[in-house]
């Protein structure tokens, strides 16, 4: 505990990611971003730096991570989803809303994706890291690959493993009970976005038609107050517009930032489990060298014997090995996990606090376009 | 003992008092009618219409009776075809009583049941006996306030039928209307707005008439829309508090999962939304009484107004027909004494309409004011305090958790 809160403290490594551009037209159109850094870490050259990276460029950075660190047991935070659809709408040009508000989710969830790689204290040792953030471009369309790796292995995992260990089957029930309440969670979440836009839409529709009924009511005060009330609404229109993006950016992307974490927490899981089945086989693998000694010795054939020894010998080297791996690995997984749900609480904490703010402060601006109107309506005779 | 769609032998009984009144009446001693009763069956609504009156017309001083929706539409529509009330704005029939919506719901429950835990169901059952509650009260709200308006009117009140309808205390035996004679109906309507047309086109002599007639065609339009769009505002309003509803039961089940910090977390912000959301169902709900209700009487009170002046454009017609007539009976010498008749007849039957309608309108513009200054200073106070209580909440649950970290 101690030691997470003086590396927090420690922690000079600001990463933000800004100015989203369009580079180039039609098909072969991407978005650029700015990735800036500011930060008093030696092992930076400067303080402050820029670079411009693309979208391909982070999930270059994901696999190479992925490649490297998994199968240590690390869990290597998911980049954001690629998404055809959001991206054509931003290549063919398609100025409206939805490919705004596409574009800058994006560029908030590369920006949490960077932050959590920095914040990772072994990860910001990997060079490749270090080259995103600061260095000329990584060469990115080439590499890319179609899904998610870590996800993939998931579903050809149907490794029996004999735990020794039940703080690691616990942990996975846990993590399998939570993901699924998560994307319960982001369901529902969603369901309030569209049902909140919907509220702003259908409210400015209303606003209108007090505004229309107000100005053929002919009770001159009446006529006033109606029209007070229209804009009363269509203030509404515009917080509760206010509030559904607070509900989509604050909260609905947590919950699917974690939802693809959780994936690569259970990769981290999946690794461990191969290793173990990796010094299983190890282990029959002696056993059968073992045997075929035992066969050739009784068989009498000396010449072989030299081979079936070396054999046993190499296999036994192994054995010890991947025992070691295993136990490392699993002592990755475990303290990987922890720190995973020290982090898991804190953001989740700071996010929803934020988001309980921002509902907040709309409760605090309808109060005072309901107080500024209460006088109007009154004034009605 | 009647069971209803909750499977339970009580049925849906509301206690009844005062209930939201659109238009401000005042009401006096010699007559006062309310609904003081309410029971919701499988099929039908039973109002309980209680009468106080030192009318010497009636055989006590208080009694009551019980009616049927349909009871009070044959009042109404007894109302509409007696020519003695042609010069009168006839107060607006109540609606039907409409829970099929309620209904559907409750079904789709019923077999969405084996998909979600024993809490949710629970929870989502008592979130639709709310809403049949609230439906429930709407529409004996709507039933009184028909009756006090008859009972507030110096001509109607005395009206024989009114009478029957609020003393006789068996069955008006007043059976829905038939197939054919609704048919007729129909036929009855498409002529009458075709003449409509036709009488709204023809320029008023009268500029109080006339200025009425332009301002009801716009009003009556608008006080449409206003009142759909509404209706779509308060609906989008109930699905939002729905899914905060969804959003606290998921997050109570992720905080039970576990003691750890983060679960306690889940566990206050689950409570949080749970009282919040109750807040927004609550300001969905006003809005739909204080202005989705006022907005939908004030569409079937235009109507009403617009038939007065239908009927006075028709008496006018009427009118002008029979001194055209009786000029054609003087040119001729023909038939002039009953040509001169039937015009005295028409032109004072214009006059009587024309001098109790403008009455009327004006009336109906005071009353109007009245009930739009009454509901909207109620919706403000009403937005104000929820608000202020969800603001409440808010703020002590931000602090609480902001404390604990």
């Amino acid at each position: 505990m101690q030691l997470d809160e003086e590396i927090e403290d420690k922690f000079e490594l600001n990463i933000s990611i800004t100015n989203p551009e369009k580079v180039g037209d039609g098909m072969n159109a991407y978005m650029a971003y700015k990735v800036s850094t500011q930060t008093t870490l030696p092992m930076f050259r400067s303080k402050t730096f820029t670079v411009r990276r693309r979208f391909s460029d982070f999930l270059g950075l994901y696999e190479k991570l992925s490649d490297k660190h998994t199968l240590n047991g690390y869990i290597v935070p998911p980049p954001p989803e690629k998404s055809i659809m959001g991206m054509t709408k931003v290549k063919v040009g398609k100025e409206d809303n939805s490919s705004a508000e596409f574009v800058e989710r994006r560029r908030a969830a590369l920006e949490r994706y960077l932050q959590r790689v920095v914040f990772h204290p072994s990860l910001l040792q990997d060079p490749d890291v270090r080259e995103c953030v600061c260095v000329c471009a990584l060469s990115g369309a080439g590499f890319l690959k179609m899904i998610n790796r870590a996800t993939d292995s998931l579903s050809k995992m149907t490794i029996k493993m004999n735990e020794s260990d039940v703080w690691f089957e616990e942990k996975l029930q846990e993590v399998e009970a939570e993901d699924q309440q998560l994307r319960k969670l982001h369901i529902m979440v969603d369901s309030l976005v569209g049902h909140r836009k919907e509220l702003s839409v259908n409210t400015g529709g209303f606003a209108k038609s007090v505004a229309m009924l107000g100005s053929s009511e002919d009770n001159t005060a009446l006529s006033r107050a109606l029209s007070q009330l229209a804009e009363v609404e269509d203030k509404m229109e515009q917080l509760h517009q206010e509030q559904a993006a607070s509900d989509s950016f604050c909260f609905a992307e947590l919950l699917a930032d974690y939802i693809r974490l959780l994936g690569s927490v259970r990769a981290s899981f999946d690794q461990r489990m191969k290793t173990w089945q990796r010094w299983q086989d190890a282990q029959n693998m002696l056993q059968k060298k073992r045997e075929t000694e035992a066969k050739l010795l009784w068989a009498n054939k000396p010449d072989k014997l030299q081979q079936a020894k070396d054999d046993i010998t190499e296999w036994e080297a192994k054995v010890t090995q991947y025992e070691r791996d295993f136990d490392r690995v699993s002592a990755t997984v475990r303290k990987e996990v922890l720190r995973f749900e020290k982090e898991k609480a804190r953001d989740f904490k700071k996010q929803i606090i934020k988001y309980l703010e921002s509902l907040l402060q709309s409760q605090q601006q309808l109060i005072k376009y309901w107080e500024a109107f209460l006088p109007e309506a009154k004034a009605i005779a | 003992n009647t069971g209803n769609e909750w499977g339970t032998e009580e049925p849906l009984k509301e206690e009844v008092t005062g209930l939201a009144v659109n238009v401000d009446l005042q009401t006096d001693a010699t007559l006062q009618v309310d609904i003081s009763d309410a029971l919701s069956e499988r099929d039908k609504v039973k109002f309980t219409v209680h009468t106080k009156s030192t009318l010497p017309n009636f055989k006590q001083n208080e009694f009551s009776v019980v009616r049927q929706h349909e009871e009070f539409i044959w009042l109404h529509d007894s109302f509409v075809e007696n020519e003695e009330y042609a010069g009168y704005i006839i107060p607006p029939a109540p609606p039907r009583p409409d829970f099929d919506a309620s209904r559907e719901k409750l079904q789709k429950l019923g077999e969405g049941e084996g998909s979600m835990t024993k809490e949710e169901f629970t929870k989502m059952k008592q979130e639709l006996e709310a809403e049949y509650l609230a439906i429930f009260k709407k529409t004996v709200a709507m039933h009184e306030v028909f009756l006090c308006r008859v009972a507030a009117h110096p001509v109607l009140r005395k009206d024989m039928n009114f009478h029957v309808f609020l003393e006789y205390n068996q069955d008006l035996s007043v059976r829905g209307k038939n197939k054919r004679e609704k048919m007729e109906d129909f036929f009855k309507n498409v002529v009458k707005s075709a003449d409509g047309v036709l009488v709204a086109g023809v320029k008023d002599v009268d500029d109080f008439f006339e200025h009425e007639k332009t301002f009801l065609l716009e009003y009556h339009n608008r006080v449409k829309d206003a009142s759909s769009k509404s209706d779509r505002m308060i609906r989008s309003h109930k699905s939002a508090a729905d899914d905060i509803n969804r959003i606290a039961s998921t997050l109570y089940t992720l905080g039970t999962q576990d003691s750890t910090d983060v679960c306690k977390f889940f566990l206050k912000v689950s409570e949080l939304f749970e009282k919040t959301r109750k807040i927004e169902a609550r300001v969905a709900a006003d809005e739909d009484l204080k202005l989705a209700d006022l907005l939908k009487y004030y569409l079937r009170e235009s109507q009403a107004a617009k038939d007065l002046l239908y009927r006075r454009g028709r008496a006018l017609v009427d009118y002008e027909n029979a001194n055209k007539a009786l000029d054609k009976a003087r040119a001729k010498n023909k038939d002039v004494l009953q040509a001169e008749t039937s015009q005295q007849v028409c032109c004072q039957k214009f006059e009587k309409i024309s001098e109790s309608a403008k009455q009327e309108l004006i009336d109906f513009k005071t009353r109007r004011v009245a009930a739009f200054r009454k509901n909207l200073v109620e919706l403000a106070e009403l937005e104000l305090k929820h608000a202020k209580g969800n603001l409440q909440l808010l703020q002590s649950c931000v602090g609480v958790l902001k404390g604990d970290t």
